[in-house]
């Protein structure tokens, strides 16, 4: 089955990327945004078997910093 | 003197052959070269050095492969039984990643890669690192980096502060790192991670010799141990 993992940055830690993306909408003239951050998403294949503890183990252990980052973890029906 | 100090090779790495230089041409010892896919770093290290590079072409985040290398394993056992432990730039990188080092380096806040000498504040002059350097001395070493932008929590800023794990600072505006961080020592002291450059800094030809006091410390301090 696939996985999705969505890392994003934790609120209050800097995302300099997120701020040149939100200027650069601005400067193609949309408006309204109010504010920009830039994630990563990671999917995953794997067995039906692999437990929710597992995946939990893997972002914690790789997938995601936790020193600035937080994840969330998305089964996807095959 | 015996000294037996190794530099590790990541895919990527591109400073491990100037860090080599560096400990030779201190120690007059050529430094033993280790690579990434090895179980076991060799017998009796005196120091382990991490170098700068882009391992693993920085995918996921910098670093964060090369922590997870089949040698770290040995590298987080020699440095919590006290070897040292220098990881410069993605070295640096590499230890907060493999959880040697609090805190995490994030993209520059320019968003730009930034590649000169900068001004260095020595912070701690007590460490076996910078032993070689007065308390407050300025310092010009190059950074070469994308990824140098210090983060830790408050609490934790407040306790390396408090606990004189501040190694350097810059002393100039450079990556937008907190609180100015470029260098950090760990709790026991035997390690440190820095984006600057030292191993870059060891002779006038070279355009500074100011990190040269940093292997001398480190070196003279193993042999007088």
């Amino acid at each position: 089955m696939k996985v999705r993992i969505h890392v994003s940055l934790k609120p209050g830690v800097l995302d300099p990327q997120g701020r040149a993306i939100h200027h650069a909408l601005e400067g193609l003239g949309f408006e309204g945004v109010n504010d920009v951050r830039a994630g990563r998403e990671i999917e995953l294949d794997v067995d039906d078997s692999v437990s929710d503890e597992a995946l939990d183990a893997m972002c914690k252990q790789l997938l995601a910093n936790m020193v600035i980052e937080n994840y969330r973890i998305e089964r996807v029906a095959a | 003197m015996s000294f037996r100090g190794a530099v590790v090779t990541f895919p990527g790495s591109n400073c491990d052959r100037d860090m080599a230089v560096a400990l030779e041409a201190v120690s007059g010892v050529p430094a033993i070269r280790v690579w990434h896919g090895d179980a076991e770093l060799p017998a009796d290290l005196d120091f382990i050095a991490l170098p700068g590079g882009f391992s693993y072409g920085d995918y996921l985040r910098s670093g964060a492969m090369a922590a997870r290398s089949p040698v770290m394993q040995s590298v987080i056992e020699a440095a919590r039984r006290g070897v040292p432990v220098l990881g410069v730039c993605n070295g640096f990188q590499v230890l907060t990643e493999a959880g040697l080092l609090p805190g995490a380096l994030m993209r520059n806040a320019s968003q730009h890669f930034i590649c000169r000498n900068v001004k260095l504040k020595v912070e701690n002059s007590q460490s076996l690192f910078t032993a070689g350097y007065s308390a407050g001395q300025i310092l010009s070493i190059p950074v070469a980096h994308h990824d140098g932008n210090y983060f830790a929590d408050d609490a934790t800023l407040d306790r390396l502060e408090g606990e004189g794990r501040v190694a350097f600072r810059y002393a100039e505006t450079v990556n937008g790192s907190a609180r100015d961080i470029a260098g950090v020592l760990n709790e026991a002291g035997n390690v440190l991670g820095m984006m600057p450059h030292p191993e870059r800094a060891i002779e006038d030809a070279l355009g500074s010799s100011d990190g040269r006091a940093l292997f001398e410390s480190a070196i003279r301090s193993l042999v007088e141990a």
